[in-house]
């Protein structure tokens, strides 16, 4: 295939379409972590309630 | 077993999305008359038709939800749906950047813009009801009636660009006009780019997933905990 040279045209706005893609996956990803950690800290709080009501 | 999918999905996914960029940038020849900024093209299709693939998902499983009443059905729901709300924001941030170059203007009312904001309206009211309601059984047939009404929004606007005169440009993929309305080599980029998206999105819902089973185990020892 040929390489071709790209034409720089609205280059920037490409560059903010891209950017903003990204952005919005990568805010998801980065919430989804927190929740995760969140959820296995009060998975481990309930467990440790019930073990004590249920020995 | 989960986290090793996971981790090949996106090995895959981000080797894939390395050699599309490259050819994307480097390869593919310009559009003659809007420059760099049609590349967004390969981003802005995918993310919808990923959205897309997700909210039919989400109908199908909802439907399994009511007829089986197996609250696995939903919670797998929710996260192909909050997955599926988030490339589709992508689809409408990355198609405003694009309108503001070719059409001159971020934002119009036409039927295949307006249409797709009220499907991100939808499915985040979803995920929204999803949060206004405690119990489960509950929690579950709602959201799986208003997914499986809000799936009609999808169908307009997959269609809309055929029904109506839009600002917005006629199909161009050749599964919908024969062929003939785009460079062979750009749409099998297209395919390609879908293909990775569509992974990064499964690897997301296989995390979501698990979120959604721990949520419901924290839920049940609760009630355990509150009745003894």
């Amino acid at each position: 295939m040929l390489l071709s040279a790209m034409d720089t045209r609205n280059f920037t706005f490409m560059f903010y379409g891209f950017l903003a893609a990204w952005l919005i996956v990568l805010i998801y990803i980065v919430s989804l972590a927190r929740r995760g950690a969140r959820l296995k800290k009060e998975l481990e709080q309930v467990r440790n309630l019930v073990s004590s009501k249920h020995p | 077993m989960r986290e090793r999918l996971v981790i090949a999905l996106a090995a895959i996914a981000a080797l894939l999305l390395a050699y599309n960029l490259y050819h994307i940038f480097l390869v593919l020849p310009d559009e003659a008359a809007q420059g760099a900024i049609y590349r967004i093209i390969f981003f802005h299709v995918p993310a919808a038709i990923t959205a897309f693939t997700g909210f039919f998902v989400t109908l199908v499983l909802s439907i399994m939800y009511l007829i089986s009443g197996n609250l696995r059905y939903d919670s797998l729901a929710a996260s192909v749906t909050e997955v599926g709300v988030v490339f589709a924001c992508v689809n409408l941030v990355t198609g405003m950047i694009w309108a503001r170059i070719i059409w001159g203007i971020w934002w119009t009312w036409d039927a295949r813009l307006t249409s797709m904001l009220v499907c991100v309206l939808i499915y985040s009211g979803y995920l929204m009801l999803r949060r206004a309601i405690d119990e489960p059984t509950q929690r579950a047939r709602l959201s799986a009636a208003l997914s499986i009404f809000g799936f009609a929004d999808v169908i307009l606007v997959w269609k809309s660009i055929q029904w109506f005169r839009t600002q917005h440009p006629s199909p161009v993929l050749s599964i919908r006009t024969g062929g003939g309305n785009i460079d062979p080599a750009m749409e099998h980029m297209l395919y390609l780019n879908f293909l990775a998206i569509l992974m990064i999105a499964a690897a997301l819902v296989l995390v979501r997933t698990r979120q959604e089973t721990m949520a419901r185990e924290i839920d049940s020892l609760r009630r355990l905990a509150n009745a003894a």
